[in-house]
């Protein structure tokens, strides 16, 4: 991690002196390319200056600065100056009653998240992909693309709305067949069916995107001989077209299990209510409580590490078995 | 009928084969291809009527609303829920606060991710996959909040607009996907040729790649303007003065929380009432006036979009 953290600023950083290093005599080659390349094209390393400064200021100096999950952090002495106190506040974590409970939460919230947000996008895409007619599919493709740019709050809000239990569309609907009005956002039971549910309602038409570009890149000539050896339009779809976007696939597993205990912190929060935190507390959430509401960096800065630790080997894992299985995962 | 013809039109672009392969879509593709369309309609249906449910109960009456009677089309239509909103002070601020964060910050994020892509899309570019290796551990690795909580706390930018432009200011996606476009449709030749024309290389950006580029620039600031104007969670940790606040910090005072806006001052019983019944309305309302700017620019981009997405996709 600190390895390629220091690597960055020595190669880009100092552009303008490029010709110091440049005159020295060749002694490797890839040092002579480094200063031909820095002597021609100053400019460039002159304009990647700025966003870089921004990578190191916004991304590895709050890596840096994660030592606090180490220490006892005070205000005034800095990340730095503040006394070490090793692993205390993860032990004090582990120890929290609450630790279980927002593992497990967390937990069944992203694995639930994942197995209905996978399945789904594909579905839809191949659907899109086997009919023909422009409108109709450009119509559905339009519609169901649309919910992804509404944001968070309103998402929840619109979710809120029809859930709620007087005048909220789905209790009347149920209502019709005789059952009793539910409660849906004061019931902790039903968080995680509203937190996936909703996630799947948002973002499955931009995820089918992906697809439909994956399986627009499938050789037409596969689907012709398929056709001609008397494979129906289902035999095609499962022995052309799933074959076909297995790469995407897998890359977009990868990444779902990846990201599986970093689920979305603003969704979780603002569907949170006093009535369902039993199953809707997650870490994020209680990283927010911890370190911003009650003050306790060093311990919400451990909680968070203890997470992102988690999740980088989570992917890693998964990246290894995936490439292992079907030869395909990230960095191929 | 329609599903043959379709077959039918479809096939016959192979010339005189069109005979033989309308006999090929048999039975059991015809019934599948229905299935396939009950299915789209269903999703079509699914995602569709809860965005057509508020749309028509916020141009219902405020008792219609708070009677629950509006289903799919206005009741008794009304347009008193957005009177209310846009005569209200704090929603009418935040409107505007979201405007200058989206628009400022989408100019602080395009020129970034530029200045950033294009070097590395360069293969002259010595370092370029270091680089870009540093950038996507920031995808998969990151301090936290709290550590970047300190950041920003240090620099200065707490309760300032800049906490909302500045630490989110340029996305990895976005910077691979102008990387990508710049290096697939940005020729080695060209850069050759004005080299020996004398350009340098920022103006062969300047000049050649940036014009060359339009549809990839709409393409991320629309992505970041998007995202701006969506954004909620920075201003929830930076942002303490609520006349810094967005639109969506206010929407989810209003809607989620439940603090009434507007004037409360009233004392019968039939004005809180009634009073209860706008505040219902006016959820509907909000929802629908703070997702407009986005949805109605939606139609125009979302081919634009798509094509973004399918770059970023292309993995390299």
């Amino acid at each position: 991690m600190s390895a390629t953290f220091e690597v960055k600023p020595a190669s880009a950083a100092p552009a303008p002196p490029a010709s110091a290093t440049a005159r020295k005599p060749p002694r490797t080659s890839r040092r002579t390319q480094a200063g031909r390349s820095l002597r021609r094209h100053w400019q460039l390393y002159l304009l990647i200056v700025v966003p870089l400064a921004y990578f190191v200021i916004f991304k590895y100096i709050p890596i840096a600065n994660a030592v606090i999950a180490f220490k006892d952090y005070s205000p005034v002495k800095g990340p730095w100056g503040s006394p070490w106190v090793g692993f205390k506040n993860f032990e004090l974590f582990f120890q929290n009653p609450v630790f279980w409970t927002l593992v497990k939460n967390t937990f069944l919230l992203s694995v639930y998240t994942v197995l209905a947000s996978f399945p789904i996008p594909i579905i839809l895409a191949i659907a899109l992909n086997e009919i023909r007619n422009g409108r109709f599919k450009k119509t559905v493709q339009l519609v169901t693309y649309a919910p992804y740019f509404i944001s968070t709050v309103v998402v929840v809000s619109m979710t809120i709305l029809v859930l709620s239990p007087r005048l909220g569309f789905v209790n009347d609907a149920i209502g019709l067949f005789g059952v009793p009005q539910i409660d849906f956002l004061g019931n902790p039971d039903y968080f995680r069916h509203i937190y996936v549910w909703s996630d799947v309602w948002q973002t499955t038409g931009y995820s089918a995107v992906i697809y439909l570009a994956a399986l627009s890149g499938i050789d037409p000539a596969l689907h012709e001989s398929a056709r001609i050896d008397g494979a129906s339009r289902l035999q095609r779809i499962r022995h052309v077209d799933l074959p076909g976007i297995m790469p995407t696939a897998v890359i977009i597993l990868v990444l779902g299990v990846g990201n599986i205990m970093s689920i979305g912190f603003e969704k979780a929060f603002l569907l949170q209510n006093p009535l369902n935190t039993a199953q809707s507390e997650i870490i994020a959430t209680y990283v927010y409580k911890t370190g911003l509401l009650n003050a306790d960096f060093s311990m919400a800065t451990a909680i968070g590490l203890f997470n992102s630790v988690i999740n980088l080997f989570l992917l890693l894992g998964v990246n290894f078995a995936a490439k292992r299985i079907t030869g395909n995962g990230l960095w191929s | 009928m329609s599903i043959t013809l379709q077959g039918f039109r479809r096939t016959s672009s192979g010339g005189h084969e069109s005979q033989r392969t309308t006999i090929e879509e048999t039975r059991t593709d015809k019934i599948f291809l229905t299935g396939v369309k009950i299915m789209l309609w269903l999703a079509l249906i699914l995602v569709a009527v809860p965005l057509i449910y508020i749309v028509a109960n916020s141009f219902s009456s405020p008792s219609a609303v708070s009677a629950g009677k509006v289903l799919l089309w206005p009741v008794e239509p009304s347009i008193k829920a957005y009177k209310e909103a846009f005569s209200d002070p704090l929603i009418m601020k935040g409107y505007l606060n979201s405007f200058i964060y989206a628009i400022c910050g989408t100019l602080i994020s395009v020129t970034l991710t530029i200045a950033i892509a294009y070097p590395l899309s360069r293969r002259t570019f010595f370092g370029r996959n270091v680089i870009m290796s540093v950038l996507i551990f920031t995808m998969l690795f990151s301090g936290g909040l709290i550590p970047t909580y300190l950041v920003v706390q240090d620099l200065g930018m707490l309760n300032t607009r800049w906490a909302m432009v500045i630490p989110s200011a340029i996305g990895v996606w976005q910077v691979i996907i102008a990387r990508t476009f710049f290096r697939s449709t940005i020729p080695d030749e060209l850069y050759e040729a004005a080299t020996i024309d004398g350009a340098s290389d920022l103006r062969f950006l300047w000049s050649i790649v940036l014009p060359l580029s339009k549809p990839v620039i709409a393409v991320i600031a629309l992505m970041y303007a998007i995202f701006q104007w969506n954004s909620y969670f920075d201003a929830l940790i930076y942002l303490k003065d609520p006349s810094l606040y967005p639109l969506q910090i206010v929407l989810r005072n209003v809607l989620i929380l439940n603090t009434l806006t507007g004037s409360t001052t009233t004392t019968s019983l039939a004005q809180q009432l009634e009073q209860q019944q706008l505040a219902n309305v006016l959820k509907y309302a909000l929802i629908v006036i703070s997702s407009l700017p986005v949805l109605v620019i939606y139609p125009f981009v979302a081919r634009h979009f798509t094509k973004g997405v399918m770059v970023g996709a292309v993995k390299g």
